[in-house]
């Protein structure tokens, strides 16, 4: 991937939704694949439902942890009452991934959508498919690892799908 | 080599401290520093709360008076609490090392108000260094504890939230430093600050920061970044990262240390430039400063020291637009959990339309629509006082209106010399206090305190009992109800308080919902 100029991904929603979470992964992903990486979060009242929004930056050097205006590459929104606050963010060419697209398929638990829309996100970043399944194991007890590997990839087919 | 890891500002702060030999950290919770000491007992460090940042510091100066290392953690308005320590500590100095992390909120994330820790350097004369990101977080709190070993004296790291709160890759040392063994050398003349001890004190602490500030110049923790543009920026914090990438072209003098400062080292910056501007987050503390040493900068348009910069914010500087700025579109705001005990007292307060003294904590929250239910909230255990203020001079009819309310950990840090003055000075209609008791303290994650029965690792410790504490002072109407399951009683007795003259403390005892699960869990280890 470029990476001259930093890639931005942005993931919003609301507390409770594992925002916090899903963005640690995936840093972590980008970490190992050999990338600077920044992620910068506000937390603190977000586990009182309101919004809350991470950052990722990733390329060969980032500086500023926070994104600029309009460019953000990469929207991944959880929460579809918020899709219409963060899309402005977007650069023109910017990918809007959203919750709604999981409406019609059959998820294992809704509670695991952020790892889904990760799924999504993965089909655009060019990072082994094994080096995401690795850190998503890394980063849940055992006994959430097949919900959230399955979550992940039904999210993989919809990205090689050609959702928006 | 040691391995690269992606860790915050505050993990990085951790792990730095407890490779610096950090013998003891300390703190109060408070965003966004929480986490700091969280962090440092999770890999090994002896990290405890204490009552409030004040004591916390008193704890630190103690270690630090023994010849160890000690780490005092807090956001920026916990300063505030400890800044007593601070200035006096600044004069007696310490034989081991003393560092003060503050965390600062520019912008104000969760806070009372963004005040800049760097001015508390310039007041007391304690040096500041501030990291622009996990790296630096990591390096400099171990020269924070170098600087303060090697000229005796409490030192300033201060952090702002998004260094605190960013992750990123930090590349620690493969040197770590050996531990101290503490022993305590008397200097009566060195430690009882009485004047005639700290006069000699103050003449010392100024020759200390003229050394520093001569070390700064050529050994400080600067860089400079070389431009091709012409434009020269002055920076420091986080802010140097926005204007880097905002002004790729221009040089770049970032500052690591922010007090004293470097001034030959920035005006002999300056003179080579075309173009001069200084970046930095909230107060003018770098262009006050340059200015009044000759530098020729020019002042910041007044709404860019409040709220946090950004590339955006920068690059609008930079080009010198003063026009007002687009309002941001507000996301939701946060709120009271459903079914959070809390809620249950500030309906029976908004219902009889009770003046509601309020403190800071979770149920600060009660003040935002559409509950509404809460009329101040200044500092920590300012609901009592203010409270006590209010019924002195209202009219009897509005002054048996006034409720102050205290959360469980905002009483013990500040409220007991609330209920002190309560007692020693009550107004004529009395007065009413609510201790909303979750157990826990809540806002800044579910921490320990005093009145929980566990210290910060969760294991038991003398649990002090708020209600006890409370009859001990002199207050004759106690009781303590569960505001979930004993509503109706909690409503009749505040209302048959606020018909009395007479003092009462209703505590309201159910645990934050957050925290319950884990609550029972450490009762069934303890």
């Amino acid at each position: 991937m470029k990476t001259e100029q930093p890639i931005n991904i942005r993931i919003a929603g609301l507390g409770g939704m594992g925002i916090l979470k899903s963005s640690h992964i995936l840093a972590k992903v980008l970490f190992r694949a050999g990338y600077d990486v920044k992620l910068a979060e506000v937390h603190g009242m977000s586990q009182r439902g309101g919004s809350v929004t991470s950052d990722i930056r990733f390329g060969k050097k980032i500086l500023s942890p926070m994104i600029p205006n309009a460019e953000v590459d990469f929207l991944l929104i959880l929460a579809p009452e918020e899709i219409e606050l963060h899309r402005p963010s977007l650069r023109p060419g910017g990918i809007l991934l959203n919750a709604l697209a999981f409406d019609t398929v059959a998820l294992p638990n809704r509670k695991s959508l952020n790892i889904a829309l990760l799924g999504t996100l993965s089909g655009y970043l060019d990072i082994p498919i094994e080096s995401w399944q690795l850190t998503i194991l890394d980063s849940f007890p055992q006994k959430l690892h097949a919900i959230n590997v399955e979550s992940f990839t039904t999210g993989r087919n919809l990205a090689q799908g050609g959702a928006r | 080599m040691a391995e690269r890891q992606l860790l915050s500002g505050n993990e990085a702060v951790a792990l730095g401290a407890l490779h610096a030999a950090c013998a003891r950290g300390t703190g109060y919770p408070g965003t966004p520093s929480t986490e700091i000491l969280e962090n440092y007992d999770a890999i090994g460090g002896h990290a405890e709360w204490a009552p409030n940042e004040k004591v916390a510091a008193e704890v630190a100066l103690g270690v630090a008076f023994a010849g160890a290392r000690a780490m005092v953690t807090m956001k920026h308005v916990g300063l505030n609490v400890a800044s007593d320590v601070l200035f006096t500590a600044a004069y007696s100095g310490v034989q081991g090392a003393l560092v003060f992390v503050v965390a600062d909120d520019p912008g104000l994330a969760s806070s009372q108000d963004e005040q800049d820790t760097r001015r508390y350097g310039m007041a007391a004369g304690v040096p500041v260094i501030e990291p622009a990101d996990s790296q630096e977080s990591y390096d400099y709190i171990r020269l924070a504890f170098t600087v303060s070993a090697r000229w005796k004296m409490p030192v300033i790291l201060r952090m702002t939230t998004r260094v605190s709160h960013t992750t990123a890759i930090v590349q620690p040392a493969d040197v770590i430093e050996s531990p101290i063994t503490p022993h305590f050398v008397r200097d009566i003349p060195g430690r009882v600050m009485i004047p005639g001890h700290a006069r000699i004190k103050h003449k010392a602490l100024r020759a200390k920061l003229a050394e520093i500030q001569a070390w700064c110049e050529t050994e400080g923790p600067n860089v400079l970044y070389p431009g091709s543009s012409g434009v020269g920026i002055v920076s420091s914090g986080v802010a140097s990262m926005h204007a880097r990438e905002a002004c790729p072209d221009a040089a770049l003098l970032k500052l690591g240390m922010t007090y004293p400062l470097p001034f030959k080292l920035i005006l002999d910056f300056l003179h080579g430039q075309s173009s001069r501007y200084v970046i930095e987050e909230n107060d003018p503390v770098l262009v006050e400063q340059i200015r009044a040493a000759g530098g020729d900068v020019p002042w910041n348009p007044e709404p860019y020291r409040m709220g946090e910069l950004t590339v955006d914010r920068v690059r609008r500087l930079l080009k010198g637009d003063a026009t007002p700025e687009a309002t941001p579109p507000k996301g939701r705001s946060p709120r009271l959990c459903h079914a959070c005990p809390h809620g249950y007292v500030f309906d029976i307060l908004k219902k009889h339309d009770c003046i509601v003294s309020g403190d800071i904590g979770c149920y600060t929250l009660a003040a935002l629509p559409p509950l509404a239910a809460m009329d101040s909230q200044i500092c920590m255990g300012a609901s009592i006082g203010i409270g006590l203020g209010l019924r002195h001079v209202l009219p009897e009819s509005e002054a048996r209106r006034v409720v102050s309310v205290i959360g469980d950990s905002t009483f013990i840090h500040s409220g007991l010399t609330g209920v002190a003055e309560m007692v020693f000075n009550p107004p004529p209609t009395g007065h009413v206090l609510i201790v909303l008791d979750n157990l826990t303290t809540a806002m800044t994650g579910q921490q320990e305190h005093p009145a929980t029965g566990r210290r910060l690792d969760h294991t038991p410790t003398t649990r002090i009992m708020i209600e006890d504490v409370v009859r001990a002072m002199g207050i004759k109407n106690v009781t303590v109800l569960d505001p979930v399951r004993q509503t109706a009683e909690l409503e009749a007795t505040l209302l048959a308080a606020l018909k009395t003259n007479e003092l009462t403390v209703i505590v309201g005892r159910q645990p934050c919902l957050l925290a319950a699960g884990r609550i029972r869990s450490y009762e069934q280890k303890g």
